[in-house]
């Protein structure tokens, strides 16, 4: 059983965490120019994070304890390679979760 | 369609999000459910997605509060999950920093990867949007998704355990990420960028607090830098007089 101090602890201080982290760029720097050499790097922010997110969840699910799991690894596949032939974001999540499902209904 | 007005931008971040709607319900039914699970009553987990609006946080927040470690470590685990938003917030500011304060402040509450990554894309799709039309696509973009958080973590609070694990519910956001992913490899710094933010995610999985995925999100933004800048000195012209 989850303690309700800790509980309100965790839900008061995370959310108010997360909005200092989401403002504190575009509250506090706002309309003042920023270094090139920053604004270069920050071009590729979400093309890192997001794959850097992605990658593991795909290879070791929680879901699964972390094992390997075809259907998941098929349905990450289908997803990226409907993403990049189409550049269509709702055919790709259609395709993967098609794939995710026929999978688990072949596998599993 | 083009952006003429702050409204029609509005209108077409509300349309470009539209394809997030079918992975906002059934993750936040997931958090829902998880939550009411783990004790949590309807009241505590609907306030739960309502003040912080960021599932991967959430899940490890819930998750770790299970496992009675101390709060400290939760608050600071679940936050540095979130710290990506830190870089997001970083890399809009250039592009929305001139609106308002008011307007900075509720688009940062409201900023949640699927926002994030469509409002980037338009921005530098269509680098002559003016300020109040960035803002205007960036609210439209989390219209069809932050009501249904809410509304989501609500019925699935209710629907309770009824959901079996075999609906795979948790590799929704997953799919998204992955689509997403796909529109943005536009050069070969794109490609370097993600390429290596992957190798070194895998190889940071076990670092504590999450902290893999900044330094995976790090590596990459450097390798993205580092291409682009080899690339404009090998164009002929530029650096070479």
């Amino acid at each position: 059983m989850i303690d309700k101090t800790a509980l309100w602890t965790v839900i008061i201080g995370l959310g108010l965490g997360s909005f200092f982290l989401r403002f504190v760029f575009t509250g506090l720097v706002g309309d003042k120019q920023m270094p090139a050499w920053l604004l270069r790097h920050l071009r590729y922010t979400a093309v890192a994070i997001l794959p850097a997110l992605v990658a593991p969840q795909v290879l070791w699910p929680s879901a699964t304890d972390g094992q390997f799991d075809l259907p998941r690894v098929s349905a990450a596949v289908v997803t990226l390679g409907v993403g990049l032939l189409t550049k269509n974001v709702l055919a790709a999540i259609v395709s993967g979760a098609v794939a995710l499902y026929g999978m688990l209904y072949l596998v599993g | 369609m083009a952006i003429t007005t702050t409204k029609s931008a509005y209108r077409k971040g509300i349309v470009d999000a539209l394809p997030f709607v079918l992975v906002i319900i059934p993750f936040a039914s997931l958090f829902g459910l998880l939550a009411t699970e783990a004790g949590l009553n309807v009241f505590e987990t609907l306030t739960f997605s309502v003040v912080v609006i960021a599932g991967a946080a959430q899940f490890t927040a819930l998750q770790l509060l299970q496992e009675d470690v101390p709060t400290a470590i939760v608050l600071a685990s679940a936050l540095a999950v979130n710290l990506r938003m830190a870089m997001y917030s970083a890399s809009l500011t250039p592009w929305i920093g001139g609106a308002p304060v008011w307007q900075r402040a509720l688009a940062a509450y409201m900023t949640v990867d699927q926002s994030y990554v469509a409002a980037m894309t338009q921005y530098e799709r269509a680098p002559e949007m003016t300020v109040p039309q960035r803002m205007a696509y960036f609210f439209g973009t989390v219209t069809p998704v932050v009501p249904l958080w809410y509304i989501f973590t609500l019925v699935g609070a209710m629907v309770g355990s009824s959901v079996p694990d075999s609906w795979a519910l948790d590799f929704a956001i997953p799919i998204t990420f992955l689509a997403m992913i796909a529109p943005m490899f536009r050069t070969l710094a794109h490609v370097a960028a993600a390429f290596v933010a992957v190798i070194v995610s895998l190889i940071a999985v076990n670092v504590p607090y999450a902290l893999g995925l900044i330094i995976a999100g790090l590596a990459g933004m450097i390798t993205g830098a580092q291409v682009e800048a080899w690339m404009e000195r090998r164009k002929p012209g530029s650096m070479a007089r």
